[in-house]
């Protein structure tokens, strides 16, 4: 792996996206308006309760979305074959990504963030900061399950229609409509193994406590190595050989 | 070292339940333009592939500059153009070589010397996606001779350009195998046959002939190569 095609990969697809303004706008304005509507519909009780949630699953599904159609175009365009024939490494190409849709991430975050807190009214007692951080960690994962994904998938059609099959569930199963707790057993052991669980989690610790627990620590750290084995399983599905 | 670029010996390459590479053993002599010339479905694609490595081959070996194909070694030393371009289309033709520059870790001024060769320095600030298809396949192109290849691998890299771009892109390949840079292109256009120093003769993945231009047509008493090529198909059938 070497920092400088890694960095090179992050740059070329950045400019891929400065080409393409509308989707950054979709990317930046889509989530942003999603909140404002929602801040609109809710009584305040329920906008506190359910909003720092949302804040940690709009970074997860935004990227899990662009990063399935950006790899698989670049597995059927022929791009991914001719990086592998050149000196890429696979960890290259996927950390390259990662880095690009990191910052990303963190843009749509100070975005997101910005306006829930500024002109939203959200509270929320734990630092900002980490707030971002965790914001951030979860559009990286959703890049990983993006990347993973789009190995099984033959055409963008299909890339997207993975997305209700990878994130539905986890929406579901994270506490954000049924605490974990209340869940049946089978379903509880099954939210434990979903990473959105976590960032739920922990964006419920920032809201809720002012000083940081280890539990939230705890979050942070399965979501990193989650985060990290998904890379990893992402850059395995890459093959240089194909039949 | 032998005295071939490349050396195939008895490939065999299944894909699909389809034999795609059906036993082939050829070579490519150093520092030459070798054509490779069959009809469309002929398993010229899928050799070039076994070549550079990115074909999973079920037997038989291919050496490519004295080392397995696909050694990380070759990465640097093998050009690669595949049959549909290859390029970032929501990127300009500058963007894309500039990308690809980095990933080889060559100067940047050879950006600017693969524009000039395949003539696209007035377009380089074009997106990829508003150029003609020719002008596409020739970023393509581009992209295969930055850095320092030994060996180039074109697959058709001439269809659909005009006769004038055809004649200026040979001159390059002329140029480029006269600097010691071991060239092979495959073509289903059989008149490009005359402007390679050896041939290729390829059907059903079967290597039907080798040799130059004039053994073939003497081999087979023809004067012209579409001609030797279907006596060679009728003498196999
Ligand atoms: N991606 C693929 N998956 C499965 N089979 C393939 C694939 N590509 C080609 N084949 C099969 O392999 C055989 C050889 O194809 P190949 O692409 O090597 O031919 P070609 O000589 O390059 O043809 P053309 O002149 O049309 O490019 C064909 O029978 C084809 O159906
Ligand atoms: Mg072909």
């Amino acid at each position: 792996m070497s920092a400088h095609r890694t960095v090179a990969t992050a740059r070329r697809v950045l400019a891929q996206l400065r080409h393409d303004p509308r989707t950054i706008a979709l990317l930046l304005v889509v989530p942003a308006m999603l909140m404002t509507l929602l801040a609109w519909i809710l009584d305040d009780a329920n906008w506190q309760r359910y909003a720092p949630g949302l804040l940690g699953i709009f970074p997860m599904l935004v990227m899990f979305l662009v990063t399935s159609v950006a790899t698989l175009r670049e597995r059927t365009s022929g791009t991914l074959e001719r990086l592998l024939s050149m000196p890429m490494s696979k960890a290259d190409f996927v950390f390259g990504y990662a880095l690009a849709f990191g910052l990303l991430a963190i843009v749509q975050a100070i975005i997101v963030g910005g306006l829930c807190f500024v002109a939203l009214g959200l509270t929320m007692r734990g630092p900002t900061s980490l707030v971002l951080m965790v914001a951030v960690l979860d559009g990286l994962l959703g890049t990983a399950l993006g990347l993973f994904v789009s190995a099984f998938a033959q055409t963008e059609f299909q890339a997207v229609q993975f997305m209700p099959v990878a994130l539905l569930p986890q929406f579901l199963l994270c506490g954000l409509i049924v605490p974990t707790d209340d869940l049946p057993s089978v379903l509880r052991f099954l939210s434990a193994l979903l990473p959105l669980t976590y960032a739920f989690d922990a964006m419920q610790k920032l809201a809720q406590n002012e000083v940081v627990s280890s539990g939230f620590w705890v979050d942070v750290a399965i979501l990193v190595a989650m985060a990290l084995a998904l890379l990893t399983a992402g850059t395995a599905t890459l093959r240089r050989r194909t039949r | 070292m032998n005295d071939h670029a490349v050396q195939l010996t008895n490939v065999v390459v299944n894909r699909n339940g389809i034999l795609a590479l059906d036993d082939v053993s050829v070579g490519i002599g150093f520092g030459r333009i070798t054509g490779l010339l069959g009809p469309s479905g002929s398993g010229k694609s899928t050799l070039m592939r076994a070549i550079v490595g990115v074909q999973i081959v079920a037997s038989g070996s291919v050496t490519v500059l004295g080392l397995p194909a696909g050694a990380p070694e070759l990465r640097s030393r093998v050009g690669y153009v595949t049959q549909a371009p290859s390029v970032y289309r929501d990127l300009t033709v500058r963007e894309n070589l500039s990308y690809f520059r980095n990933i080889l870790g060559t100067r940047n001024a050879d950006v600017d010397r693969v524009l000039e060769a395949v003539d696209l320095t007035s377009v380089q600030s074009q997106m990829v996606k508003t150029l003609s298809g020719g002008q596409e396949g020739r970023v393509s192109l581009a992209t295969a001779l930055l850095g320092k290849p030994e060996l180039l691998i074109l697959d058709e890299p001439t269809v659909g350009l005009d006769p004038v771009l055809r004649r200026d892109l040979w001159a390059l390949f002329h140029t480029l195998a006269d600097s010691g840079i071991t060239i092979l292109i495959s073509s289903h256009v059989m008149d490009e046959a005359s402007r390679c120093h050896d041939l290729i003769l390829m059907r059903d993945g079967k290597l039907l002939a080798q040799g130059t231009e004039r053994e073939l047509l003497l081999q087979t008493s023809t004067d012209d190569i579409e001609s030797a090529f279907l006596h060679l198909v009728d003498g196999h059938t």
